[in-house]
């Protein structure tokens, strides 16, 4: 029994670390037209591993005999489909998969390590195409590149796996009819594109820093990968960004955080009465060489603001200890690159604790006629914090109320009701 | 442009004695080189042969099991290239790797379609 356990932990840290970047090469050997033929492939890979390894034992390299496993199906595939019209062989490096005297050399060129994570980064800008949607590329993302299944992307999303399938969909028809090929994009464009990576990697990350869903698995695994994939854009020259330094070390300094966010029992436990102790100072430490890292050109993107905010957190021994005013001077430099409403109303909370409530309901005043924002619960439980202190009870409660409506997460709306108990009390 | 085909010849022996390592890094040499032509454009395919087999004699009834040439002259497979002249598909055919490991390429023209 433990060794079958043993077998499976190592097959799924595999699985999350490995599949991405096997689907990458895959995709370039089949084209993207062909992509659920290389997901197949790694699917049947890890399949087999799991078969393999439970009667003979794990091999001493688990990941090359899972390669190797992958690279054989390949060849099996391209000699099968030699002859039909499925994978197209026209371009001169794929030709030389059809001949007997170049299939084995050139796929085991595919599979050369310095080129896998060139594809796998490839990849990832193929995945955040201006034109996919960013639902969709998060989606995509997790399947492809992050090895969850449609069901664990579902319940990532609190949706049904219907919806994951149509959306997956979607993508690969879009890849289908553009005869997309992933390719890191070129020094003038590559910062353009990499924004939007940059942007899918931070939703997805918050996905699982943001406690919209109890279970507690996921949210670890989606912050993982989130900050896997951005590691694997620091692992290359061309993409060594100091935007993409900043993300990363925003991450850090939120993840060094997320065990103190919750209580054993799965409650929200708030920043001024979170356990500092619990902090990871390893985490925060290489936040620090990240940041450090990120201060090179003359870009200064909101993920080094937002990284700045959430270092002067990180660094207060107490609550008390807050560096309030410097945050605030953070937020108005954000404020000044790009309007932001959920921006705004966290510069409310900051205008709180120095100024006062007054001065809080002033400020989010200035949100205006902002639909979305409206329907955004912090918005409301934002509000009901500056009425509580105004001592404007009823007001207070009905904000509550309305940010118990709008957060699906358990443990948010017990965190509400607690406010509202302790208003009437 | 006119079609030839490469047909390699012999080197069997040599290919036999050497070590799973070597005939790999050769294998690499000829990538390359097919690589090569595809680049330009010029490649249109090709295999290798398995060295066993049967011939046919002619009438179509008698059957030996094995092909009936001597090992130096045994085809081990061909590729078809597209090139303007036999003195270019020549020079091209000199760059085969195998030529380096006993082998010799014979460069024939595919007969012409019109």
């Amino acid at each position: 029994m433990k060794e079958s356990e043993h077998i499976d932990d190592t097959v799924n840290h595999l699985f999350r670390k490995e599949s991405g970047k096997m689907v990458a090469v895959l995709v370039k050997i089949f084209g993207t037209e062909n992509i659920e033929m290389a997901e197949d492939v790694v699917q049947d890979a890890l399949v087999r591993a799991l078969e393999t390894w439970k009667y003979r034992g794990i091999p001493d390299n688990p990941r090359a005999w899972l390669y190797r496993t992958a690279k054989n199906k390949a060849i099996d595939i391209i000699r099968k489909n030699k002859y039909s019209t499925l994978i197209d062989f026209s371009d001169p490096d794929k030709q030389l998969l059809t001949s007997g005297y170049t299939l084995n050399t050139t796929m085991d060129n595919y599979w050369k390590e310095d080129q896998i994570q060139d594809d796998f980064l490839a990849m990832m800008y193929a995945c955040c195409h201006h034109d996919i949607s960013e639902e969709n590329q998060i989606t995509f993302i997790l399947k492809s590149l992050c090895g969850f299944s449609t069901k664990e992307i579902a319940r990532s999303f609190l949706t049904s796996e219907d919806t994951i399938s149509k959306r997956l969909y979607r993508t690969k028809e879009y890849f289908r009819k553009h005869k997309i090929r992933p390719k890191i994009p070129t020094s003038n464009e590559i910062v353009d594109k990499t924004e939007t990576v940059l942007n899918a990697i931070y939703l997805m990350f918050n996905e699982g820093y943001n406690s919209t869903h109890a279970d507690q698995l996921i949210r670890k695994d989606l912050i993982e990968q989130a900050m896997l994939l951005c590691r694997s854009l620091l692992s290359a020259e061309q993409t060594q960004l100091p935007e993409v330094y900043a993300l990363m070390a925003l991450m850090c300094f939120h993840a060094a955080r997320v065990d103190s966010r919750l209580t054993i029992e799965g409650e929200l436990i708030l920043l001024s009465k979170q356990d500092r102790t619990q902090w990871d100072t390893a985490i925060i430490q290489s936040g620090q060489a990240y940041l450090n890292k990120a201060a090179f050109g003359s870009k200064l993107s909101t993920y080094h603001i937002e990284a700045a905010i959430a270092y002067e957190h990180c660094i207060a021994k107490e609550y008390k200890d807050t560096n309030w005013p410097m945050i605030l001077k953070y937020y108005d430099i954000f404020l000044n690159l790009t309007y932001d409403p959920v921006v705004l109303l966290n510069r409310c909370m900051v205008v709180l604790e120095l100024q006062g409530a007054d001065k809080a309901l002033m400020a989010i005043k200035t949100i205006k006629n902002n639909k979305v924002i409206e329907k955004y619960y912090l918005y409301h439980a934002t509000l009901g914090e500056i009425y509580m202190r105004m001592h404007q009870n009823t007001k207070a409660v009905i904000h509550y109320q309305k940010a118990i409506q709008l957060t699906q997460s358990k443990q948010e709306q017990q965190f509400f009701k607690d406010k509202i108990a302790g208003v009437l009390n | 442009m006119k079609q030839f085909i490469f047909l390699f010849k012999g080197g069997d022996e040599l290919w036999d004695s050497k070590s799973q390592r070597e005939q790999e890094e050769h294998m690499q040499h000829w990538m390359q080189w097919i690589d090569g032509i595809a680049k330009k454009d010029q490649y249109l395919g090709g295999e290798r042969l398995y060295p066993g087999g049967n011939t046919i004699h002619p009438g179509g009834t008698k059957v030996t099991d094995r092909p009936l040439t001597e090992t130096k002259e045994l085809v081990g497979g061909y590729i078809i290239v597209k090139a303007e002249t036999l003195e270019e598909a020549t020079e091209m055919a000199k760059g085969c790797p195998g030529l380096q490991w006993e082998s010799s390429v014979e460069v024939r023209e595919v007969w012409p379609e019109n």
